[in-house]
């Protein structure tokens, strides 16, 4: 080998046309149905000119309720006589989600509560006219992370705040440009 | 948004910007959260047998009959930044058919679909961090961002790591095609070092004989991850 600490392979954007490839069925669904914990977060994507972006595709990661970061396969599961994508099945938790925008810009995701320790839900964005993905997080009011998040992000720390609407629903807009440009995060080394 | 994109190999010619991001980058320069040893980021979402059958690498057998077009291996080797390679990871493709038309109902480019290819695959890396994918050759398309726009031939890859930080959507083009001078979306990467990153080898090694084509690329993800006992390690 010639370079022993390689760089990282360029980003490239995701494009118009990941719709048939990268969404799958239940992509939202994280929580395990019928679980009487579970919470819905949803909200807007917007972009500089507060137009509503619908054709952007927002992945979700947490830990999950017992604070475990393990993970488990089965986010989506197979027909075997198709080859055809299903939802995860009604059992465990995954704690990875993917939800494209719909044509009014708008995403739901259904999930367990994250835990105390780490009480948000990490966001990776990809749209057409992005070179880079772009990570956020939204931190679930109500969950002790009020002041973590105040730390991170002081004066623009709202942004990274999901917002109790009603009994179990949150609402989090992202605006990637201008007035309010949400907080993105980097992670160094 | 910079305005001027120029190819340093070509003095003097100016490539196009990339004009879909005017609305969509982020003004301010994000916020540096490296480090918190406790950030979820630092590990990433699992994927198994559940999420990956056996054929969703080889894209020319999804369907009834084979597809139109130069059938290709395309293979190499996933790696983290210190080199390790990455086992066991979910790595997705896209891709246009051979006229260069996306199997997604808003591509209206005026190119025959092909009933015999979606372009989509998918597969886990093994061991070595190694994946392979059996395709065909996609065709180059036009598209609006000036006139006489064409996208060169390529390949859309996803990729995850151990951490959700070394998360990775990118894309992967072909040795000496004529249009990698004019792309917007590859001179989104500025050093031309860089860009031939993103350019697999032709490497007669990988083809099969009689049968396909074959191109070598290999892809380092980026982003720390979480110190764990590698469990395929041997001592
Ligand atoms: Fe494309």
């Amino acid at each position: 080998m010639t370079d022993p600490v390689p760089t990282p392979t360029p980003t490239q954007t995701v494009g118009p046309f990941y719709g048939y490839a990268l969404p799958f069925p239940g992509g939202g669904e994280v929580a395990p149905a019928g679980d009487p914990a579970a919470i819905t977060v949803h909200g807007y994507v917007y972009d500089g000119a507060g137009e509503p972006v619908p054709d952007a595709l927002l992945e979700f990661w947490q830990a999950a309720p017992d604070g475990s970061l393990a993970g488990r396969p089965g986010s989506w599961r197979r027909d075997p006589a198709s080859g055809g994508l299903l939802p995860r099945d009604a059992f465990g938790f995954t704690g990875f989600g993917r939800v494209p925008t719909g044509a009014d810009g708008h995403w739901t995701l259904r999930t367990l509560p994250p835990p105390p320790a780490a009480p948000y839900l990490s966001i990776c964005l990809f749209a057409r006219g992005l070179s880079r993905h772009l990570f956020t997080r939204a931190y679930v009011e109500g969950l002790g992370g009020e002041r973590e998040l105040t730390a991170l992000a002081a004066e623009r720390a709202e942004t990274l705040l999901a917002r109790r609407e009603g009994a179990g629903v949150f609402r989090f807009d992202v605006r990637l440009q201008g007035e309010g440009e949400t907080v993105f995060l980097s992670f160094g080394h | 948004m910079t305005d001027v994109v120029v190819d340093e190999r070509t003095p003097g010619r100016v490539v196009d910007p990339y004009r879909s991001g005017a609305l969509r980058v982020p003004t301010r320069a994000p916020l540096a959260v490296g480090g918190d040893p406790e950030a979820v980021e630092l590990y990433g979402p699992v994927f198994g047998v559940t999420e990956v059958s056996a054929l969703d690498a080889d894209l020319t057998r999804h369907h009834v009959g084979e597809p139109h077009g130069e059938r290709i291996t395309v293979s190499g080797r996933v790696l983290d930044r210190a080199g390790r390679p990455v086992r066991g990871q979910l790595v997705e493709i896209w891709q246009a058919n051979a006229s260069g038309r996306y199997a997604h109902r808003r591509d209206q480019h005026p190119a025959p679909l092909d009933p015999n290819f979606t372009g989509t695959g998918r597969c886990l890396t093994d061991a070595e961090g190694r994946y392979a994918f059996t395709t065909i050759r996609p065709g180059a398309y036009p598209w609006g961002n000036h006139e006489n726009a064409w996208r060169p031939a390529h390949i859309h890859f996803s990729l995850f790591g151990r951490a959700f930080t070394q998360r990775l959507v990118t894309q992967m083009y072909f040795p000496g095609d004529p249009l990698l001078a004019y792309d917007p979306i590859l001179h989104t990467v500025t050093d031309a070092a860089e860009r031939d990153r993103l350019v697999a080898a032709y490497d007669p090694e990988l083809s099969v004989q009689d049968w396909s084509l074959g191109y070598h690329w290999d892809i380092v993800l980026d982003g720390p991850a979480a110190t764990l006992p590698d469990p395929e390690a041997t001592p």
